[in-house]
């Protein structure tokens, strides 16, 4: 077992470390801002626009349009195909828009969940044909970093020994490929929070889900500091009759984290998962204060929980788009402090802030 | 897959998480004196002394008999079976004179490598059966930690994955099996260090290895945080012609550790492998200033690196006993120095400090 065959060479690891690195720099994290077309639909129909390909580009930049104080909090942006290729009004790309503020630009490179046969309704996720074709050309276009997300549930039988190696299985192709062609791939392993089960089972799936993901990376001769991970903060089941606090959160988080993610990986950026904008903020904060000694930049990747005012002020007008611009950068900085353990709580809420954005079986 | 079955209590779990600790706190390390009775042979042969009970027991004195002091360098001390049943001449148990000076006493408990069929040479470990039983029962006699050595050699086709995946088994079950007892497992991997082979393939099976091992623990559901690892330095193969210096030894093995060993896992105790007691200093120290990430404590596990020049002053006369305590306390004190990376080297060691201590193929 030589080794004989290095799978990357050391300016290639180079270059991928450099780039995770810079995304989540410290009081830095990610906006989640690759929906499909059909996550987009259901955003839109929530606020009453219409979707279309010209709403979601509106919409979008809304978001890209933030000034420069988004320069201290975002440090990586993920698009969706669709939008990298797309243009504000002003004629810009919005790839150059995003890296001339400093900002990496990132794509969804998966296409999907599909059905596990035999399982009871458990899935992988599709999109290794072509891929490296695929990531060499949005290398060429601006991209330097991916995403794909991988979907496992918790109920009495699942997830299924098949489900966790399947998908951790597939996690590590995709980051391998990824790599070949200078992309950090961010790794997605969500467990849903659907369900009505405690927090310490959360916490255990979470556990075999994750050395799983790295035994399976391990395999595939991933450069972890090239990679980042996307996971899950460990929560009860949506369900679930018991409440707990940010910091009971927390600490079932990260005791997790310290039990299979290795302290090569440079950062951990949570998904939102349905979370509040205000609860996303208080548990990221609430981790970043955990006793517990923390190897890796803690930080957030989030979705919903960046945008929800701003699209709720937006309502598709463009005379709310600044207005909806200011609530977009009012999150990202809370969630810029939130990363650093300096969020000092929002008693004051705006509506938006504090709506639970949980909807039932989220696939995409 | 549900979280039904705990394997352990908050309680088992603290003790064994304070034990661990307390084997590792400030800089202290582990006095490997659990030598065989063949290995012990291969040692007072070459300072020509005669392998019997009373020979082993009057060397093991000398060591346990130093002053309380070494309490500050030797947090734990692992003894062969012969060991822990042995008095000193006023006819008190070794092992409570370990104790009285706050040092944790534990015990060998694997029984020897086997060959494993269809492979190169390679082996797997016994000793699993009626385990339970046996940690009882050292848990009743004194012992708060154990430790079980699984054996890996490099050569163009070792470790074979069956070497890798059956060593990293057995080690999870005895792990399992101590836990369950309140003993501390050390769980030891050792890649030994025959072979002609560069530090890059030490280092690429040591990650192969460590991951292997870290997807057992998880499977087998031990806890990391009450358990320590006792690994080989990366370093190259005896026969290599190319040289290394303790930063290069350094960086190559936190590199492994980083993309392998999980941050919950409070020590790490490198073995020295036939090192010289002077190497064996250096490097530890050069591994406690490398600038890499370093969430667990890196201390040491060493037999003839602390007891080389003991035996060399000692040659079975109990008139040098003064010069042989003299010797392990030195040593002792460089390494607790090492392992906080303060270790300054004095320039002149003993003739015996800076012999290798390598024989090949080294079993036991």
């Amino acid at each position: 077992m030589p080794q004989l065959y290095p799978a990357l060479s050391p300016e290639q690891k180079k270059e991928l470390s450099d780039i995770a690195l810079r995304i989540v720099a410290p009081g830095k994290g990610i906006l989640a801002a690759d929906e499909s077309v059909g996550s987009m639909a259901k955003r839109l129909s929530q606020i009453g626009v219409e979707n279309t390909e010209e709403n979601r580009r509106q919409y979008r930049q809304v978001l890209f349009s933030a000034d420069a104080r988004i320069k201290k909090c975002i440090g990586g942006v993920i698009f969706f195909h669709e939008t990298l290729y797309q243009k504000g009004d002003d004629g810009v790309p919005f790839i150059r828009t995003i890296q001339d503020k400093g900002i990496v630009v990132g794509i969804k490179v998966d296409k999907g969940v599909v059905a596990l046969a035999g399982t009871d309704g458990e899935t992988t996720t599709q999109g290794l044909d072509g891929l490296s074709e695929r990531c060499a050309q949005y290398k060429k276009d601006g991209a330097d970093f991916a995403k794909w997300r991988c979907v496992l549930k918790i109920s009495d039988h699942t997830p299924s020994p098949l489900a966790i190696l399947e998908n951790a299985n597939v996690l590590a192709r995709y980051a391998s490929i990824c790599q070949q062609n200078g992309i950090v791939p961010i790794v997605e392993p969500e467990i849903l929070p659907d369900g009505d089960h405690d927090l310490k089972r959360c916490q255990y799936v979470t556990e075999k889900v994750l050395a799983a993901v790295y035994k399976a990376l391990n395999d595939h001769h991933v450069y972890l500091e090239g990679t980042l991970l996307k996971p899950n903060m460990v929560t009860p089941g949506h369900s679930c009759p018991f409440k707990y606090t940010p910091e009971e959160i927390a600490m079932a988080t990260v005791s997790a984290l310290r039990r299979t993610v290795p302290p090569a990986v440079p950062g951990v950026t949570f998904l939102s998962g349905g979370q509040s904008e205000e609860e996303a903020s208080i548990n990221l904060n609430a981790i970043n204060r955990c006793p517990l000694p923390r190897p890796w930049a803690l930080t957030f990747s989030y979705g919903r929980a960046l945008q929800a005012s701003a699209l709720s002020a937006w309502r598709g007008q463009k005379d709310n788009a600044s207005a909806a611009t200011e609530e977009f950068i009012k999150r990202a900085e809370v969630n810029g402090l939130a990363a650093q353990g300096k969020y000092e709580g929002g008693g004051e809420d705006a509506g938006a802030a504090g709506q639970s954005l949980y909807i039932a079986n989220h696939a995409y | 897959m549900a979280y039904r079955f705990p394997a352990l209590t908050a309680e088992q779990r603290k003790e064994l998480s304070d034990i661990a600790k307390r084997i590792v706190a400030d800089g202290k390390g582990i006095l490997a004196a659990d030598e065989s009775v063949g290995t012990m042979g291969s040692r007072l042969q070459r300072i020509k002394v005669e392998n019997t009970e009373e020979n082993r027991r009057q060397f093991r004195e000398m060591l346990f008999s130093v002053d309380k002091s070494i309490n500050q360098s030797i947090g734990g001390v692992i003894l062969f079976h012969e060991t822990l049943y042995q008095k000193d001449n006023q006819g008190k148990w070794f092992r409570d004179i370990l104790k009285e000076k706050g040092i944790v006493v534990g015990i060998k408990l694997d029984q020897g490598a086997v060959p494993l069929a269809g492979t190169n040479g390679e082996t797997s470990i016994q000793g699993l059966d009626g385990l339970s039983q046996r940690c009882a029962q050292y848990k009743k006699d004194g012992a708060d930690f154990g430790k079980w050595r699984a054996v890996l050699k490099i050569t163009d086709q070792c470790p074979s994955n069956l070497a890798i995946q059956e060593n990293a088994n057995v080690l999870a079950r005895y792990a399992s099996i101590c836990q369950q007892n309140g003993l501390v497992p050390i769980v030891e991997p050792e890649v030994i260090p025959d072979g002609d082979h560069d530090i890059e393939h030490c280092q690429y099976v040591s990650e192969k290895v460590l991951a292997a091992v870290y997807k057992a623990l998880n499977d087998h559901h031990v806890y990391l945080e009450g358990t320590l690892l006792k690994p080989n330095m990366v370093t190259a193969g005896h026969a290599c012609t190319k040289k290394y210096t303790p930063e290069q030894v350094a960086m190559a093995t936190v590199t492994t550790l980083c993309r392998t060993v999980p941050a919950a896992v409070p020590g790490i105790c490198f073995l020295s492998g036939g090192m010289s007691e002077e190497d064996a200093t250096l490097n530890l120290n050069a591994i406690n200033l490398c600038p890499l990430p370093k969430p667990w404590k890196l201390s040491f596990s060493y037999g003839r690196a602390l007891q080389a020049s003991a035996l060399d002053a000692w040659r079975g006369k109990a008139e040098n006993k003064k010069a042989t305590q003299e010797a392990f306390v030195k040593r002792a004190q460089a390494n607790c120095q090492a392992a906080k990376g303060k270790y300054v080297h004095s320039g002149t060691s003993s003739s015996a400090s800076s012999q290798s201590l390598f024989t090949p193929s080294y079993t036991y």
